[in-house]
C-alpha cells in the first residue's frame, strides 16, 4: 500500500513537470509562414502592425501565466513531499494569516494592473484605421465570401473554396480559393464587413483580424500588411453545414501590381453592385429589403 | 391508533413508487446522479465520435456535416445541462445539503420531485431534438440567424428550446428549494459564518440560477416566437437584432459557467480540508471570494462577444471587469494550497482528484486571462485555444470535482468501500488522458485552427491526432469508472460512519453509513465547527 502510494506521487510529479515544460516551449518556435505549419505551437508570424503588437502582448502574458502555473506546481510539489501523512503526522492548526491573505490579494491586483496597461494600448491601437487609403468591402454568405472594391472601380467578385478533388499538388487543402482577394502591400486598408444571411467571421491569423459579419450591420476593422505574400484564414463563426469550408486567401502584392490587377479585375468582374435591390422573403409574412 | 403510532423510520415506499413519487432528498439525489451518469455516457460518446472524426485530416466517416454540428451541439448541451448541473447541484446538493445543515429533508420535498422529473423530461426532449429534422446544428450558443426558421426549418431547434425550458424550470425550482432550506433549516448554532463551504457554494449557486435562468428563458421564448409566430426580435429583416440574442444568452451564459464551477469549489474545499486534517484556511475569504465571483460574474458577459463589432470603450470595460475575477479566483487557489500546507495529507482518490482539479483549474485560469483581454482575444476567439481553455477550467475541472465528490461520499451514500487501488488507477488514466486530450489544442488554436469544423487544413494534423488519442484514454478512464462503481456497489466491505477520521468534521459524518432513509430527526447541535 505504502509503495503503491509512492509510485503514484512520483508519477504525479513527473506528469506535472512534463506539462510545465511543454507549456514553456510554446515560447520557442520560430517558423516563418503565412499559413499554419505542422506541429506549430505558436502564432503564425505577424504580417501587420496589429498582429505584431498582439504577439508582443501575448509574449508578456505567457511569461506571467507560465510563472503562475509553475509557482502553483512548485507549491503543490512541496505539499506532496513535505505534508503527506508520513512525513508530517501532526497537522498544524493554522487557519489564518492576515498578512498572507492581504499579500495574495494585492499581488494579483498589481499583476493585473501591469497587464491592463499594454492590453488597453493594444485594444485602442487595433480599433480603427487612422488614415485609410482604400476600403475593402467583405460580405459573408453561406458558404463563400464576396469582396467589393469601392475605391478601385467598385467591382465585386465571389471567392469559393477549391474543393478537395480539384486541389493541385502544392496547394493547401481547405485553404485555397478560386478568386483570391488582392490587396496592395504597406497600405492602410479599411475593412467593412457584413453578411447576407447568418453570422460569419472573417479571420486571418497572420493579420490579427477577426471580425463577425453580421446581417443588418456593418462592422469595421483595418489592416496594413507589411510583407507581400499569400495569407490564409478560415471562417470563424459557426454558420451552418459548410462552416468549415469557406476559407479566405489574401494575395498581398506591390502597389504597382495591385494597380495592374484592378484594371484586369474590373473587366473580369464587370458586375457592378449598385444596381437592383434584392428582395429577401422571410419565412414569416414580413418582407424586407437588403441592399 | 396503531397506524399513527408507527415507527417513522419504516415509512418508506417500495418498488417503482419509491423512485417515481419520491420526496426523499437522498433518493432524489441518487436519481440525479443516475441521470447524470446516463447523460454522461451519451455526451461523452458524442465527443469521442467527434474526436474520431478529427483524428486525421479529411473526412473519416461523418459525411453529413449537419450531423457533425449536431454532435457538437448535443455534446455541449448534454454535458452542461444534463451531466454537470444534475450531478453537482441536483445530485450532491440534494444528498448533502440536508445532511450537512442538519435537517431531515429539503424545504419543499414535492417540488424537489418535480425538479427532477422536469430535467429528466428535458433530456428526453433534447434527444428527440437531435433525432428529428436534421437536428439542431447551432452549437450550444444557438445564435440566430442560424437558429432561425429560415436556416433551421423543421422542429429540431424548437424541441431543443423546449428541452432547455424544462431544464431551466427544473433549475429554478431546485434553486428555490436550496435557498429556502439553507436559509431557514440550519441546525441551531450553524450561523452563516459556520456553514460548511459546500453549503456556501450551493447557496450562491442557487442564487445565480435564480437570477440567470429567467434571462435564458426569456431569450428562448423570444427565439421560439421568432421561429413560429412571426416576431422578429433577432431578425434584422424585421427590425430585430441578432446581437441582442448574444447579449441575452451570455448574460445567462457567463453566470452559467460559475453555476457549474462554484459547486465544484464547494466539493473541493470539503475534500481538501478533510484530507489535510485541517480546517479550511481563510474560511471567510473563501466564502466571500465565491460571493464576489458570483456578483462580478454578472457584469462580464460580453467577453464572449469581443468580435461582434462593439465600440472600443465597451470592449475596454469588459476586459477590465473580467480581469477583476482573477483576484477572488486567486484567493481560492491560494487558500486551498494554504489549507494543505502544514497538513497531514492522505492521498486517497478524492484528494488526488482534488489536487488534479486545482492543477486543471489553474492552467485553465491563466489562459482565461489571455482570453479576457479583448486585444489578444482577436487571435484566440473561436479557435481551439478556447476549446482547450474552457475544458480545462470548467468542463474537465467540473468532472474532476464530480469524481472527487463521488469517491468522497460514496461510502456515505452506499455504505460500501470503493476499491482504492483501482480508483487511483482510474484517476491516473483520466488525469493523463485529459491533459493529452486538451493541452495540444492550445497549440492548434494558436496556429489558427477554428472550432466547430469537421475537417481541418493538413497542417493541424499532428496536434489533432494526439488530442484524439487523449480522448480515447479519457474514455477508458470513464469506462473504468463504471467498473469501479460496480465493484463498489457489489462490495462486501463496509465503511464506518466517519470513514475519513478526524479531518471530516461536517455533519454528514455524524450519521450512520449508509445514511439511513431518514436522518437528523433529532436536530443536531453545532458547536464551533467548521472553521471559526
Ligand atoms: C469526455 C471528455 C470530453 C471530450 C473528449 C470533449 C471534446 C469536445 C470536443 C471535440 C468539442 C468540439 C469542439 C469544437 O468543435 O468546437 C467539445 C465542445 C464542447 N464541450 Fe466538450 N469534451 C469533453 C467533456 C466535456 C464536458 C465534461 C463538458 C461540460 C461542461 C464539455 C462541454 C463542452 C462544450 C460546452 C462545448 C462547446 C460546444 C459548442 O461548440 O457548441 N465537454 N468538447
Ligand atoms: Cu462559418
Ligand atoms: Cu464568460
Amino acid at each position: 500500500m505504502q509503495n503503491y502510494r509512492k509510485f503514484n506521487l512520483g508519477f504525479f510529479t513527473a506528469g506535472m513537470a512534463f506539462l510545465a515544460t511543454l507549456f514553456a516551449t510554446v515560447m520557442s518556435s520560430g517558423v516563418n509562414a503565412a499559413e499554419p505549419k505542422p506541429w506549430q505551437m505558436n502564432f503564425q508570424p505577424a504580417a501587420t502592425p496589429v498582429m505584431e503588437k498582439i504577439t508582443d502582448f501575448h509574449n508578456l502574458l505567457l511569461i506571467v501565466e507560465v510563472a503562475i502555473v509553475v509557482f502553483v506546481l512548485i507549491l503543490m510539489l512541496i505539499i506532496i513531499v513535505k505534508f503527506n501523512s508520513k512525513s508530517n503526522p501532526e497537522p498544524s492548526k493554522t487557519t489564518h494569516n492576515t498578512a498572507l491573505e492581504v499579500v495574495w490579494t494585492v499581488i494579483p491586483i498589481v499583476i493585473l494592473i501591469v497587464l491592463a496597461v499594454p492590453s488597453m494600448k493594444l485594444l485602442f491601437f487595433m480599433d480603427k484605421a487612422q488614415n485609410p487609403e482604400m476600403t475593402l468591402k467583405i460580405t459573408g454568405h453561406q458558404w463563400y465570401w464576396s469582396y467589393q472594391y469601392p475605391d478601385n472601380g467598385n467591382f465585386e467578385f465571389d471567392s469559393n473554396i477549391v474543393p478537395d478533388d480539384e486541389i493541385k499538388p502544392g496547394q493547401r487543402r481547405l485553404l485555397e480559393v478560386d478568386n483570391q482577394v488582392v490587396i496592395p502591400v504597406n497600405t492602410e486598408i479599411r475593412l467593412l464587413m457584413t453578411s447576407d444571411d447568418v453570422i460569419h467571421n472573417w479571420a486571418i491569423p497572420a493579420f490579427g483580424v477577426k471580425m463577425d459579419t453580421v446581417p443588418g450591420r456593418t462592422n469595421e476593422s483595418w489592416i496594413k500588411v507589411t510583407k507581400p505574400g499569400v495569407y490564409y484564414g478560415q471562417c470563424s463563426e459557426l454558420c451552418g453545414i459548410n462552416h468549415g469550408f469557406m476559407p479566405i486567401a489574401v494575395n498581398v502584392v506591390s502597389k504597382a501590381d495591385f494597380k495592374k490587377w484592378t484594371v484586369k479585375a474590373k473587366k473580369e468582374f464587370a458586375k457592378v453592385n449598385d444596381g437592383p435591390v434584392r428582395v429577401v422573403k422571410m419565412k414569416s409574412s414580413a418582407t424586407a429589403e437588403i441592399r | 391508533m396503531s397506524d399513527t403510532a408507527h415507527d417513522h423510520h419504516d415509512h418508506r415506499p417500495t418498488g417503482w413508487k419509491r423512485w417515481v413519487y419520491s420526496t426523499n432528498h437522498k433518493d432524489i439525489g441518487t436519481m440525479y446522479l443516475a441521470l447524470a451518469m446516463v447523460a454522461a455516457i451519451v455526451g461523452a460518446a458524442a465527443s469521442v465520435v467527434i474526436r474520431m472524426e478529427l483524428h486525421q485530416p479529411g473526412i473519416q466517416f461523418i459525411t453529413d456535416f449537419q450531423f457533425y454540428n449536431v454532435l457538437v451541439t448535443a455534446h455541449g448541451f448534454i454535458m452542461v445541462f444534463f451531466v454537470v448541473m444534475p450531478a453537482l447541484i441536483g445530485g450532491f446538493g440534494n444528498w448533502f445539503i440536508p445532511l450537512m445543515v442538519g435537517t431531515p429533508d429539503m424545504a419543499f420535498p414535492r417540488m424537489n420531485n418535480l425538479s427532477f422529473w422536469l430535467v429528466a423530461a428535458g433530456l428526453v426532449l433534447l434527444v428527440i431534438a437531435g433525432l428529428i429534422d436534421g437536428g439542431p446544428g447551432t452549437g450550444w450558443t444557438v445564435y440566430p440567424p442560424l437558429a432561425n426558421a429560415d436556416y433551421h426549418p423543421g422542429m429540431a431547434v424548437d424541441f431543443g428550446i423546449l428541452a432547455l425550458h424544462l431544464a431551466g424550470a427544473s433549475s429554478i425550482l431546485g434553486a428555490i428549494n436550496f435557498i429556502t432550506t439553507i436559509i431557514n433549516m440550519r441546525a441551531p448554532g450553524m450561523t452563516f459564518h459556520r456553514m460548511p463551504l459546500f453549503i456556501w457554494a450551493m447557496l450562491l449557486t442557487a442564487i445565480l440560477l435564480l437570477l440567470a435562468i429567467p434571462v435564458l428563458a426569456g431569450a428562448l421564448t423570444m427565439l421560439l416566437t421568432d421561429r413560429n409566430f412571426g416576431t422578429a426580435f433577432f431578425s434584422p429583416e424585421g427590425g430585430g437584432d441578432p446581437i441582442l440574442w448574444q447579449h441575452l444568452f451570455w448574460f445567462f451564459g457567463h453566470p452559467e459557467v460559475y453555476i457549474m464551477i462554484i459547486p465544484a469549489f464547494g466539493v473541493i474545499s470539503e475534500i481538501v480540508s478533510t484530507f489535510s486534517k485541517k480546517p479550511i484556511f481563510g474560511y471567510l475569504g473563501m466564502a466571500y471570494a465565491m460571493a464576489a465571483i458570483g456578483v462580478v460574474g454578472f457584469v462580464v458577459w460580453a467577453h464572449h462577444m469581443y468580435t461582434v463589432g462593439f465600440n472600443v470603450e465597451t470592449r475596454a470595460y469588459f476586459t477590465l471587469a473580467t480581469m477583476v475575477i482573477a483576484v477572488p479566483t486567486g484567493v481560492k487557489i491560494f487558500s486551498w494550497l494554504a489549507t494543505m500546507w502544514g497538513g497531514s495529507i492522505k492521498f486517497d482518490t478524492p484528494m488526488l482528484y482534488a489536487m488534479g482539479f486545482i492543477f486543471l483549474f489553474v492552467v485553465g485560469g491563466v489562459t482565461g486571462v489571455t482570453l479576457a483581454n479583448a486585444g489578444s482575444d482577436m487571435a484566440f476567439h473561436d479557435t481551439y485555444f478556447v476549446v482547450a481553455h474552457f475544458h480545462y477550467v470548467l468542463s474537465i475541472a467540473a468532472i474532476f470535482a464530480m469524481y472527487a465528490g463521488f469517491f468522497y461520499w460514496i461510502g456515505k451514500m452506499s455504505g460500501k468501500q470503493y476499491p482504492e487501488g483501482l480508483a487511483r488507477l482510474q484517476f491516473w488514466i483520466t488525469f493523463v488522458g485529459v491533459n493529452v486530450l486538451f493541452f495540444p489544442q492550445h497549440f492548434a488554436g494558436m496556429a489558427g485552427m477554428p472550432r466547430r469544423i469537421p475537417d481541418y487544413p493538413d497542417a493541424y494534423a499532428g496536434w489533432n491526432m494526439i488530442s484524439s488519442y487523449g480522448a480515447y484514454i479519457t474514455a477508458i478512464g470513464g469506462l473504468l469508472f463504471f467498473v469501479v462503481l460496480w465493484k463498489t456497489l457489489t462490495s462486501k466491505e463496509t465503511v464506518a460512519a466517519n470513514q475519513w477520521g478526524e479531518g471530516a468534521s461536517t455533519l454528514e459524518w455524524t450519521v450512520a453509513s449508509p445514511a439511513p432513509f431518514h436522518t437528523h430527526e433529532d436536530t443536531p447541535k453545532v458547536g464551533s465547527q467548521p472553521a471559526e
